[in-house]
């Protein structure tokens, strides 16, 4: 129980003093989730558009393999992206090994699933008379796709969160291809692993609290925004 | 637009300034979980230019990061390990430069009666009354350091033994295994006193045995080889060498202290 005390006066603690080194894991975690979410969400929204929108031959088996991915363990993409960065690895020449970049290369393959299965479910969810409805009212096709996903902004923009969350607060992939160096690739969730292998529980309570405290201002800026989408 | 605006606030973010020189180490969870580096690198950083980055793991990976080529040098203490790992062509050259020493911690009623004993004593007693020890099982110096031991009693290496459990992970978690079970685990004496002062006035766990020879826990730098890895700053490696056996950086070490006890002693010869 004193843990627990102890670890909120130290989050307290840790933000009114403005901490250098919780400030350097936020803003380490923050750059490294921007990054993977800009790449998931760049190859996500269309693929998952796609996947929705369309009917082809192989859709449900790509869709099978799109949720599949959503159960891909953080640790084994850590390892695979480790494979590919390591100097001996194909991409090893790049020097992405122990950079916030590398770290979000694992981390948008951790995204990507996510953002492209919850866009084809959002999309495809559309009604189909509305789909029909806009065609006969004389819009092009074009028009069609932009009115669908303008339906579905709200959708997309609950995946973009939700991967967020995945993306932010993950640390197998963050520990393994960040290298939890500080100053440069900690982020708040190796700085926990770090500080609980110190045997600092208060401390790493202290980060979780602050870590759950940014996840919730993300959440509620996209309420606002959704809120601000919804009044118009 | 709302796309493109957090597209530019990620490329803005992620062009962060690029430093003069840096040297990449992979060194153990016992350098940077004591603290030991945070004081002394900030040192060797103003006294040479050189920015250093470490990434602390078992020393079984961080030998293995040496042989990817993904760090450019190591600081590290498994001798064996290390030794083959310079005769392999990865590694420059060895540099002692300080040791510390492994301690065999037990619950204070200690089942197996091995206060006070040798370590290969000890080791004996707790297989022999099957009494409950706990393992790093990661590779790590500390682990080898253990398997040597049980060689050095003379004891095949426990494995599969009920009262042998291979943590899997860090020191200090390892420790606070043992603590809840109530086993015996090697440490080294820095994660021990650490552990001593988080647990209060009745520590769960007390040291038994200590100060034997096989004990001592000798730490070393050593340059990647660039012969193995072009891109490997051997330099920059090797200043980093010549400094923690300087004067200065050998009084550092000998002045770090945590709870107030001396951790490292500076041996580089």
């Amino acid at each position: 129980m004193d843990f627990l005390l102890d670890g909120l006066r130290q989050a307290l603690l840790l933000i009114a003093t403005f901490d250098p080194a919780t400030f350097s894991t936020i803003g380490v975690t923050l750059r490294a989730s921007a990054l993977a979410l800009c790449a998931a969400m760049l190859i996500g929204v269309p693929t998952g558009f796609v996947l929705g929108y369309f009917d082809f031959p192989g859709r449900r088996f790509l869709r099978l393999i799109t949720e599949t991915l959503l159960a891909f363990p953080t640790v084994v993409i850590g390892l695979l992206v480790y494979a590919f960065l390591t100097r001996h690895g194909p991409l090893g020449d790049l020097g992405l090994l122990f950079t916030i970049p590398g770290m979000a290369i694992g981390l948008a393959i951790l995204g990507l699933p996510i953002v492209t299965a919850m866009t084809a479910v959002a999309v495809e969810g559309i009604d189909e008379d509305v789909r029909q409805t806009i065609l006969t009212l004389g819009a092009s096709r074009l028009q069609a796709v932009w009115c669908c996903l303008t339906e579905t902004r709200h959708a997309i923009a609950l995946a973009v969160v939700t991967a967020f969350g995945r993306i932010a607060t993950e640390v197998g992939i963050a520990m393994m291809i960040g290298g939890n160096i500080k100053w440069h690739t900690r982020t708040m969730t190796t700085a926990i692993a770090l500080e609980t292998g110190r045997g600092e529980f208060a401390q790493g309570i202290a980060l979780g609290i602050i870590l759950l405290l940014i996840a919730f201002g993300v959440n509620f800026c996209v309420a606002v925004l959704r809120r601000m989408g919804g009044s118009q | 637009m709302r796309i493109l605006s957090i597209l530019a606030l990620a490329l803005f973010l992620a062009t962060a300034p690029a430093a003069a020189q840096t040297l990449m180490m992979a060194t153990t969870t016992s350098t940077e979980d004591t603290g030991l580096l945070d004081q002394l690198m900030p040192m060797f950083t103003q006294d040479t230019g050189i920015d250093i980055k470490w990434t602390s793991t078992g020393t079984g990976k961080a030998l293995k990061m040496g042989e990817n080529c993904d760090v450019d040098v190591l600081m590290v203490h498994a001798p064996a390990a290390e030794k083959k790992f310079v005769e392999d062509g990865f590694g420059t050259a060895r540099n002692e430069f300080m040791y510390n020493d492994f301690v065999v911690v037990g619950p204070t009623a200690d089942p197996a009666g091995i206060k006070g004993d040798s370590s290969a004593k000890a080791l004996a007693a707790i297989a022999s009354t099957k009494a409950l020890f706990i393992s790093r099982g990661d590779d790590s110096g500390t682990h080898k350091a253990e398997q040597t031991l049980w060689k050095k009693a003379e004891l095949p290496l426990p494995d599969k033994e009920t009262w042998y459990v291979q943590a899997g992970q860090g020191m200090m978690q390892t420790l606070m295994m043992a603590a809840e079970r109530g086993g015996y685990a090697l440490t080294d004496r820095g994660t021990y006193i650490s552990y001593e002062a988080k647990a209060g006035a009745a520590p769960a766990l007390v040291i038994l045995v200590e100060g034997d020879d096989a004990l001592k826990n000798q730490y070393s730098v050593i340059p990647v080889n660039p012969a193995k890895c072009p891109n490997a700053q051997l330099g920059a490696a090797e200043k980093l060498a010549t400094w923690v056996a300087s004067e200065k950086g050998q009084k550092a070490i000998a002045g770090f202290k945590l709870e107030g006890k001396q951790l490292f002693y500076p041996n580089a010869k």
